[in-house]
């Protein structure tokens, strides 16, 4: 039975009901549809002696603009936990909150630090269950009880483990820096000059990488979050002062029309200062 | 984890002709379902809209096949009484429950998904006529068990063949 003012609740999550229509319009826009920004990117992660460095360049395209030249692509998840988004950049955002979030409930609930291990279970379910709609790719880092541990998750589930990682756009240019850099046991500094080195290679060598490199160094002792840690040399220097002087434009004319105000009531009102 | 499903359990799920709203007569509505095409009707228009509206239904069923093969039917069988129990605690019909006591014993009142975020029905802009609502909820009470309509949280609003006590097995 169905009236038409019998109201069938909402499914709660995501709403397909558009879909239908948004591939019609596709097929008749032929191209012209707006593109979601991505974060074209380079982002990169070494484990070494001590904790986990992460570094990411700063750029977000939307197709062959430039959308966003200081973008955040270094997201917190725990205190001890920080996730590098490639991808679609709403999707890797919203995510990495998500997952944020669920650790937070988890912590306050259990009394305990989350582990990567758990946001990294968490975030493959997610993301198969979507089957690789949600378009994200990440790179978590974190030192925990059992030490510090580098991930990476992929948009349709798969995790990979490793000691040095490197996604995104410019991954290739980045990963062979890493290749030929990475050694076990590195100390701070050379794990921070690897990284940047890897970000920078993938900045010069591809269209959506770009503009400065940010850093965060994550230790058992706490997070450093460099950012910038290595500035863009192309910044723009405005040469000359642009706003015109005063009394630049000449005044032709000057009409003055007051405002005719009649008073029609007039109310006092004692105000209780008391 | 969580995709651990077998096909054959999809037998029992949402058909896909649930989809479009039907209006009065079971004619096509095309204020609220937009104009009607034949595939439409028969396809979902986006690969994920099967698998997230049975989503719930899968897993829970899926949990349960693994609970009874490890403690024994018992188990399964005790836990879907207390589900069946749950989803009955509802405020009026035309006013959204929060299912705490469902929620409580499915283990998702501490973690946050995307439908706690998106589409929550509490903020729904739309709201059901009471007068109707309460009607069409008392008639379906006299409908015989085979097919029956509970204010349903886990699949949104759809018809659910269920036996007696609600088992899939």
């Amino acid at each position: 039975m169905a009236l038409s003012n019998v109201l069938e609740a909402p499914a709660a999550g995501f709403n397909f009901e558009n879909s239908s229509r948004n591939a019609a319009l596709q097929a008749g826009l032929e191209g012209q549809t707006p593109r979601p920004m991505k974060t074209g990117t380079t982002i990169a992660g070494v484990v070494f002696k001590d904790g986990v460095v992460l570094g990411a360049d700063t750029r977000a395209t939307s197709s062959e603009v430039v959308a966003d030249k200081m973008c955040s692509k270094i997201h917190y998840m725990a205190p001890n936990i920080y996730c590098c988004g490639a991808g679609t950049a709403a999707d890797t955002e919203k995510t990495t909150d998500l997952v944020a979030s669920n650790l937070t409930i988890f912590s306050l609930n259990s009394g305990r630090k989350p582990r990567v291990v758990m946001a990294v279970n968490i975030l493959q379910d997610l993301l198969y269950r979507y089957r690789g709609q949600i378009g994200a790719s990440l790179i978590l880092g974190g030192v925990d009880c059992t030490g510090s541990h580098l991930y990476t998750v992929g948009p349709y589930g798969s995790v990979d483990k490793k000691p040095y990682l490197a996604m995104g756009s410019g991954n290739l240019a980045a990963m062979g820096i890493m290749e030929d850099g990475f050694r076990p046991d590195l100390e701070l500094d050379q794990a921070k000059q690897l990284v940047r080195s890897a970000i920078q290679a993938g900045i010069l060598n591809d269209l959506g990488s770009g503009h400065n490199i940010d850093l965060c160094v994550i230790t058992d002792r706490g997070v450093d979050y460099i950012r910038p840690y290595q500035e863009s040399q192309y910044k723009d220097h405005r040469t000359n002062k642009y706003r015109f002087r005063q009394g630049t434009t000449p005044v032709l004319t000057d009409t003055v029309v007051p405002l005719e105000l009649e008073v029609v009531e007039e109310k006092v009102q004692q105000m209780e200062t008391s | 984890m969580n995709s651990r499903g077998l096909r054959s359990q999809l037998k029992d799920s949402v058909p896909v002709a649930g989809f479009c709203p039907q209006s009065q007569f079971g004619v096509q509505d095309s204020l609220r379902g937009g104009f009607s095409s034949v595939k439409n009707e028969l396809l979902p228009s986006h690969p994920l809209e099967l698998s997230e509206k049975n989503f719930r239904l899968n897993q829970d069923k899926m949990n349960f096949s693994t609970l009874r093969n490890i403690q024994g039917l018992h188990a399964p069988l005790k836990l879907q009484m207390e589900y069946q129990a749950a989803r009955q605690i509802q405020r009026l019909p035309f006013l959204q429950s929060s299912n705490l006591a469902l929620d409580t014993l499915r283990g998702s009142d501490d973690t946050i998904g995307f439908e706690d975020i998106l589409n929550d029905p509490a903020q729904s802009e739309m709201m059901g006529e009471p007068h109707m609502m309460s009607v069409s909820q008392i008639l379906w009470s006299f409908h015989p068990v085979s097919a029956r309509k509970v204010p349903d949280v886990d699949v949104g609003g759809s018809y659910l063949l269920e036996s007696k006590f609600g088992l899939y097995f």
